[in-house]
């Protein structure tokens, strides 16, 4: 799970009593640059009701920015746990109010666009019937079980970006990856297609031959070799060829994941640890009915 | 949870900042005119990053009453709420998908305050 270090300060916009409403360009300017670096701002206007800012905690600050009418007022948390600050920002461009965001900030951490991308599988537990196919897919330790032995997503960044092999694998069409290109894995409505699924299954299992990640990472093996051994005699090679360029056509596997798949003997060490929990939630769910 | 069945709707925004799925053309132009509306709004700037690391901020939206989201897929966006452990309510919750309108209608959903789903908006119990 990531770590929670989303919120070091809280931004406002503040356009209510006491202030002027900052130019339209400045505002959508200010919006979109606090947004593109990973900071949530809300812009507060007189009448109408304002998402709620979560109880402060002792390491957050919030910062209230208006073109105010005088100096800007003093405001103090109620609760005297967390630092509030009202700054004007008459005159002043987007970038030098991100400027002052950044400065508020003091180098705290947080999670920010383009050090991660927040790709991992999000279940749709209306579909899910807890069959554990993606628990024991996944090598990557990614699914787990609740106390009730329920399907769960448990390490999200775990998961390896850009790659939706599992949601190919839910026999439910469950799995979703919201920032996926295509539907139904980015969420968009399951259609009668989509739930072919034991057809896609077996294409997918012949291809692969039983062995998923070990014919994945020897497919890739030979796709890397294809390059150095152009007139190689190997009669198989095309057709290798052939299925990897299926798989990664098919947005099933990105070839980054491909080539670094960990050892044939980490796989299988990885592959079995992963059946035997699902097996025993699976038997677990058993013994519960 | 407050009894906001008579109050108007909140209205949220997703940047999707953190990879561009929706089309940056629809999200910009989305928040200018939310920007111009004269409607308070609260944006976040990806809410995939808040499901995945648990924001509290998710538990303020969905606690917090009626509320349009323009975002993406409707089904995703309720189960990246529930991912993380702040699930919606069944009623009340609007998400409006600008990877599919166009801006324009994205809009003009958020800002209709007499409409609580119209058929291109989703509640996100609709079934799909
Ligand atoms: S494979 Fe699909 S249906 Fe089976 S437990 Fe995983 S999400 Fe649920
Ligand atoms: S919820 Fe949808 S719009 Fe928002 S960040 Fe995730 S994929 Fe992007």
């Amino acid at each position: 799970m990531l770590s929670n270090e989303n919120s070091p300060v809280q931004v406002i916009l503040y356009e209510g009593k006491g202030a002027s409403p900052l130019a339209a360009e400045i505002r959508l300017a200010v919006l979109s640059q606090l947004l593109d670096k990973g900071f949530a701002v809300a812009l507060a206007k007189e009448g109408g009701r304002q998402i709620p800012t979560p109880p402060l905690k002792g390491n957050q600050r919030l910062l209230v920015l208006g073109d105010f009418v005088g100096d800007a007022p003093s405001l103090e948390d109620a609760a005297g746990q967390a630092s509030i600050e009202t700054v004007t920002v008459t005159g002043l461009a987007a970038d030098e109010v991100l400027g002052l965001v950044e400065q508020f900030r003091e180098g705290q951490p947080m999670n920010e666009p383009g050090k991660w991308k927040p790709w991992f599988p999000v279940i749709d537990y209306d579909r899910c019937t807890n069959c554990m196919q993606c628990l024991s897919f996944c090598l990557f330790d990614v699914y787990g079980v609740d106390e009730d032995n329920k399907i769960q997503v448990q390490n999200n960044d775990n998961c390896k970006t850009n790659c939706p092999a599992c949601s190919r694998v839910c026999p439910e069409v469950a799995i979703m990856f919201p920032k996926y290109s295509g539907g139904p894995i980015n969420g968009d409505k399951v259609n009668t297609q989509d739930l072919e699924r034991e057809k896609m299954k077996v294409d997918i299992s012949s291809l692969l031959g039983g062995d998923i990640y070990a014919s994945l990472r020897n497919r890739s093996e030979q796709a890397k070799s294809r390059f150095s051994k152009e007139r190689s005699p190997d009669k198989a090679l095309s057709e290798r060829k052939k299925c990897l360029t299926k798989l990664q056509q098919a947005g099933m596997i990105p070839a980054e994941v491909l080539e670094n798949l960990p050892s044939p003997e980490e796989i299988q060490r990885r592959a079995a640890a992963a059946a035997a929990k699902a097996d025993a939630a699976l038997k677990a769910q058993t013994s519960a009915n | 949870m407050t009894d906001s069945s008579h109050q108007p709707h909140r209205i949220l925004y997703c940047r999707c900042a953190y990879a561009n799925t929706v089309p940056q053309g629809v999200k910009d132009d989305v928040l200018q005119r939310l920007s111009e509306s004269g409607l308070p709004f609260e944006a976040v700037s990806d809410l995939c990053e808040m499901s995945a690391s648990r924001d509290p901020r998710l538990k303020q939206i969905a606690e917090g009453g009626r509320v349009k989201i323009a975002a993406c897929y409707p089904r995703a966006v309720k189960w990246l709420f529930h991912a993380a452990g702040q699930p919606l309510p069944e009623e009340g919750v609007d998400v409006v998908n600008m990877r599919e309108l166009s801006a324009e209608d994205v809009a003009a959903q958020l800002l209709d305050r007499n409409t609580e789903s119209t058929p291109s908006s989703h509640p996100v119990n609709h079934a799909e």
